[in-house]
């Protein structure tokens, strides 16, 4: 198996970290020629959801991932990388990838002394560690979109199709059950889409 | 450790393989969000004109300051005076990003660094060493920048420090356990930050290049010898085309290694600033705060 991390700017490392740690390969993609590689899922990383953006545009790599995720790449996106993946953004009308049907909230809780930690429910996982930083949340979900997990009556991670959106960071704790459902996904990303 | 301090640190991961720029204003803020800077510096004046003006140099305005957080989405910092928390509560009190305890400022203590500690905000402070770095981190800074000289657009100095505090980590990776209690004597620190370098190769904190970054090939100069981002401060505004030389810094940092790259960001950029030698001037900003 062999994971994509997009490695434009942000916290791409933690997630590469996580994939060490779970033995499993993974190509840095921080040009076009890095996408010539085949890919079994891809990690959008926290960061800066405006640098990232810009750059996947102007390395000319945007078209080539929307039309892989729209195949049924499975996706893993945090914090920024769900802010690319969202239809739309809040107050703003710049669009990324929109391939999940949600309307995302930028900075939502404020700045950085909005910042906090918690341990709460995903769907599926039980409690698991949640760290958010400058963080996004959905501020609405289409029907078809699963909502996986609700902090302070805030949606903060969902589920569609191949793709997975959550506005903390795994990378950053010691829990690695969202890798592991991800990578799931991407041993049978037929499965994901049914 | 404190839960704060961990998201603080976690912050400045988030900044890793970006660009921040110096702004003096919430137009140039702009200008520099649209050009990909992953935060931005908020000051009245840039290094540069600092250096030309001289006279007693301090924090912002602090409604300039709000200007520039609500022209931009990135997360933006403002520098305080060394030594001066009073600055830094104000700071606080506006709600900053990060705080930069700078020696570009004038030195408001001659002894004392801020208590980071005491604050909620996170700090980034700057260093020439190892030692200089592992003492700000010990009061609390949760996030480390090469000092560089300010204002000159010479890359010398950064190179210089980042070699040092490179090349001192290695040594302390490699000491015998017993050896690393003189180490921490020898850097003033507590013995567990010493012990977590010797583990792990490298600061416990995100270490960014700063001070007379001018290029996109300086930017990727400092990536490569080990720089985790990289703050451009007078080198983007003082040269001839702003937008672009940012927009160019930004993809050098992503792609440091490809040259083929760089050599064509490195075109048709304009003039860039005319920057000064080290020899020819009379303030070493790098020699405030110890």
């Amino acid at each position: 198996m062999n994971i994509g991390v997009l490695a434009l700017q942000g916290a791409f490392i933690e997630h590469e970290k996580v994939l060490d740690k779970l033995g499993v390969d993974y190509t840095e993609l921080r040009q076009k020629s890095d996408l010539d590689t085949k890919l079994d899922g891809i990690i959008l990383p926290g960061g800066e959801s405006t640098v990232q953006g810009k750059l996947l545009r102007e390395l000319d790599m945007f078209e080539n991932i929307k039309e892989q995720i729209e195949d049924g790449l499975p996706v893993l996106a945090t914090c920024a990388g769900m802010i690319l993946l969202a239809k739309d953004i809040e107050d703003d009308d710049t669009k990324h990838l929109s391939t999940l049907p949600i309307t995302v909230k930028r900075n939502a809780y404020g700045r950085q002394l909005g910042s906090f930690y918690t341990e709460s429910d995903y769907e599926g996982l039980g409690e698991i560690p949640m760290t958010f930083i400058r963080a996004p949340f959905v501020a609405e979900a289409k029907p078809e979109v699963d909502v996986t997990a609700v902090v302070n009556d805030n949606i903060v991670g969902v589920e569609y199709k191949n793709q997975i959106a959550i506005s903390f960071h795994p990378e950053l704790d010691e829990s690695t059950k969202i890798h592991e459902r991800f990578l799931k996904m991407c041993e049978s990303p037929t499965v994901a889409q049914a | 450790m404190n839960k704060r301090y961990e998201l603080n640190k976690e912050l400045a991961q988030m900044l890793k393989g970006g660009v921040i720029m110096d702004v003096t204003t919430p137009e140039q803020a702009k200008i520099a969000q649209e050009a990909g800077a992953c935060a931005v510096m908020a000051l009245e004046r840039i290094p540069a004109d600092i250096r030309a003006a001289g006279g007693v140099s301090r924090m912002s305005d602090p409604k300039m300051i709000k200007g520039i957080q609500e022209a931009v989405s990135i997360p933006v910092m403002a520098k305080c005076r060394i030594g001066h928390f009073a600055e830094a509560q104000v700071l606080e009190a506006i709600e900053i990003d990060y705080i930069d305890e700078s020696e570009v400022l004038s030195p408001a203590d001659d002894v004392y660094h801020i208590n980071k500690r005491d604050f909620k905000v996170p700090f980034v402070c700057g260093a020439k060493d190892l030692g200089e770095a592992l003492r700000r981190i010990n009061e609390g800074a949760s996030m480390i920048r090469t000092k560089g000289e300010p204002g000159t657009g010479d890359i010398v100095q950064a190179v210089r420090h980042m070699r040092m505090m490179n090349s001192a980590i290695r040594k302390l990776t490699s000491l015998r356990e017993d050896e690393l209690f003189e180490a921490a004597k020898q850097y003033q620190v507590p013995y567990e930050l010493v012990e977590y370098v010797h583990e792990n190769g490298k600061l416990p904190v995100v270490n960014f290049a700063a001070g007379g970054v001018a290029t996109p090939a300086d930017a990727a100069l400092m990536m490569q010898l080990g720089a985790e981002g990289v703050f451009v401060g007078s080198g983007i505004f003082k040269s001839g085309n702003p937008a672009k030389r940012a927009a160019a810094i930004v993809k050098a940092v992503t792609n440091y290694t490809d040259a083929k790259l760089i050599a064509e960001l490195s075109e048709d950029l304009g003039e860039a600033m005319v920057g000064i030698n080290e020899q020819e001037i009379a303030l070493l900003m790098a020699e405030r705060g110890k």
